[in-house]
């Protein structure tokens, strides 16, 4: 009876042959990866760092408490944002702070920029759409760590790789809701873009996506807190910032600076996606709200005196009750 | 509308299949098969069928039919939002079929455009911003859209509102900017795509009297899609009911109730009895004016006398009907000192919200004064006077 609980036959595939080949791969072509792509992303992420590290610490605090009172309607939540970022700071992981949000930043700059076509081709084409979901369940599912390999292999320890593996991981929900936005715009209203002579173009970009916006920030905002997951990750990769201050913490198990620094990813984590959610999704809620206080007679008699024509007709009856 | 005038559309044997097996389908409908039958065979929809009309300059054409009966297939057919499988569209003698892409959109600029049923409006946009959608896409510099937008904005009746977002609107005044935007183009045609179904009775019927207005006004051709047979025979110059596909009848309404096709479009013009269909909170309006229990007969006297009424009804604070007040129980109250609830007259007519309009007809003609409409927890929501009935019957 072995036969039940013993394979037939295995084939175990030849992982050294894959490592052999992708190795060599790698090596021929690293003037191609490691000299062009590696060392032009590796310029932007230096690029923005600079541009961040040259930027006094209080006006990015300024900057955020702005953005939080604007995107979320209320003063406090301005003043906590800014109080958070503060406490980076003052817990002495400013410049770590800045790294990591650089790599972030680079990371989901490129993703939007391939995400977001790609994501409008796809909710024209359903074949396109059927070819590329199970691409990117498997970008998504695939443990993170692989990505490591290949990224190191290519593009060798530091920034680069680590941009290359935040995209690739982070890129999937902006193409994802960019598309299902887009797909999402009322029929009608698509029909009537058309109806009135628009081209493809104009109706893309006067009226699709336009309407799908609040669907395809939600893939943006996602996207960003997927980059800022990964950017942690690529600390074993040799990207600097937070995220290595708590991978040297493991290696060394010192809870108290594992703890500090986590608390710093936390932060700017919360920061992020605080920021970037509150621009669109809120607008909608504010009204809503406005209308559910009112009374529902006022209400009534509201959308009667709106109608004007049906208003004066309405004067009319009246007077003869 | 002269049977002389020139014709502006004409549809050809326009057929359109949706489906793998539209050859076998076409065959089976050539022999005459039943459209449920094809479908089951073949897998393929017959959505037109053979569909011939014509319609004149300046008429409001009118097609009708049940939901399926392939009446927005055929309007869409006309601006080429769909394509016929086979048959000719003739605008103007110009066959659409054969329209090259640059043409098609000069077409939809200026030659025709479109009404929806739940208004297509672009929420992003504000009134002007749809208005003027049209006229932006065919790239006249934005003073000039906006001032024509302005002024087809005024037509309808939406002064003022230019800057509203869309979402501000009631529904009538939503589909009043969807009027708008399409007579912004100054097009020849409009298509109108169960403009009024998604507005309440109250409302569709100020629209129908305003969309006539305007049309005689400004001499449109109007495509009117309805499925509402009173609809049909209040606009429509010519009638084309339309059953699984097919145009059974075009008519002027008179002779298409005088001379009914077949029993379909019998039961179907006599289906037309407004008071089975409307119900009470179709035809309320809203009271001028309310009189609380705890008022004084005084203030009670001001409010009649500053709204012209000669009853006031009275309610408490949370808006529960209890009683109506006469002008002369009111001065009685007033000379004599004594409180509302006193003199009131507690028993009343009341009707709900969802009583019938034919249910609701006799208490409202006894009644000498308007009859009350009270939801389920007593609260008056509304009121019904003789008036509201018969403009909602004729």
């Amino acid at each position: 009876m072995n036969w039940l609980f013993e394979f037939p036959f295995v084939a175990k595939p030849d992982v050294n042959a894959i490592d052999q080949a992708t190795r060599s791969f790698a090596s021929k072509a690293s003037w191609f990866f490691e000299d062009i792509i590696g060392a032009g992303l590796t310029q932007f992420v230096n690029a923005i760092n600079w541009l961040l590290g040259h930027t006094p610490w209080i006006l990015l605090i300024a900057l955020v408490f702005f953005l939080g009172w604007k995107a979320k309607g209320k003063v406090t939540s301005g003043i906590l944002y800014a109080a958070l970022l503060f406490f980076i700071g003052v817990v002495g992981l400013w410049d770590l702070m800045l790294m990591t949000l650089s790599i972030v930043i680079a990371s989901v700059i490129i993703a939007l920029v391939f995400g977001f076509p790609i994501g409008i081709l796809l909710s024209y084409s359903d074949r396109a759409s059927n070819i590329v979901r199970p691409i990117m369940d498997t970008m998504q599912t695939m443990p993170v760590f692989v990505y490591l390999i290949p990224a190191l292999l290519f593009f060798g320890m530091g920034s680069a790789s680590a941009v290359i593996a935040t995209v690739i991981y982070a890129i999937v929900p902006v193409i994802r809701l960019t598309s299902l936005g887009i797909r999402q715009v009322d029929a009608e209203v698509v029909e009537a873009a058309k109806a009135f002579g628009s081209t493809r173009l104009q109706a893309l970009v006067k009226v699709q996506i336009p309407q799908a916006l609040p669907t395809i920030m939600a893939g943006v905002n996602q996207t960003i807190m997927m980059a800022m997951a990964m950017v942690v990750t690529c600390s074993m990769i040799g990207a600097r910032g937070l995220g290595n201050e708590v991978l040297i913490a493991v290696n060394r198990t010192e809870i108290g600076r594992g703890l500090v620094s986590g608390i710093s990813v936390v932060i700017l984590a919360v920061i992020l996606d605080r920021l970037t959610q509150g621009w669109f999704a809120d607008k909608k809620k504010k009204t809503e709200k406005k209308e559910r206080r009112l009374l529902p007679a006022l209400k009534l008699a509201l959308k009667k005196a709106h109608e004007p024509a049906s208003a004066q007709s309405l004067k009319g009856e009246e007077q003869n009750a | 509308m002269p049977e002389t005038s020139e014709i502006i559309i004409e549809a050809k044997n326009v057929t359109k299949l949706y489906g793998p097996n539209k050859a076998e389908a076409a065959r089976m409908m050539r022999a005459g098969a039943e459209k449920d039958e094809v479908y089951k065979k073949t897998g393929t929809t017959v959505a037109l069928w053979d569909v011939n009309f014509r319609i004149r300059r300046g008429e409001i054409f009118v097609i009708i039919g049940l939901s399926g009966s392939g009446k927005s297939t055929i309007v869409r057919c006309l601006n080429r939002l769909n394509r016929p499988t086979s048959g000719q569209i003739l605008f103007e003698g110009q066959d659409l079929m054969k329209l090259g892409k640059k043409e098609l959109l000069e077409f939809r600029r200026k030659k025709i455009s479109m009404v929806f049923q739940s208004f297509g409006l672009m929420s992003h946009r504000n009134v002007l911003g749809n208005v003027a959608y049209g006229l932006e896409v065919r790239g006249i510099p934005k003073e000039e859209r906006e001032r024509k937008a302005k002024e087809v904005i005024a037509m309808v009746g939406l002064e003022g509102w230019e800057n509203q977002p869309c979402e501000s609107l009631s529904g009538g005044m939503r589909q009043r900017v969807g009027i708008a935007r399409a007579l912004a183009s100054n097009p020849e045609v409009l298509l109108m795509d169960e403009p009024f179904s998604a507005l309440d009775p109250l409302v569709r019927r100020d629209m129908q009297f305003e969309l006539l207005q305007l049309q005689r006004r400004l001499e449109k051709t109007v495509v009117f899609i309805t499925h509402d047979i009173d609809e049909a025979f209040k606009l429509g110059d010519t009638v084309a009911i339309m059953r699984d596909g097919k145009v059974i009848q075009i008519d002027t309404p008179e002779r298409m109730s005088a001379h009914p096709a077949d029993d379909y479009v019998r039961r179907f013009i006599e289906s037309a009895d407004k008071s089975r269909v409307l119900s009470a909170k179709n035809v309320m309006i809203t009271p001028a004016s309310l009189v609380r229990v705890t008022d004084s007969p005084a203030y009670a006297l001001g409010e009649m006398r500053k709204n012209g009424l000669s009853t006031v009804y009275v309610v408490d604070e949370k808006l529960r009907l209890r009683g109506i007040l006469t002008i002369y129980d009111a001065l009685r109250a007033h000379s004599e000192k004594l409180a509302v609830a006193d003199v009131m007259q507690k028993e009343i007519p009341v009707c709900q919200p969802d009583s019938l309009v034919a249910e609701i007809m006799p208490a409202a003609a006894e009644a000498s004064y308007p009859l009350a409409v009270v939801d389920e927890k007593e609260r008056l929501v509304g009121i019904v006077t003789k008036a509201n009935v018969l403009a909602a019957l004729i």
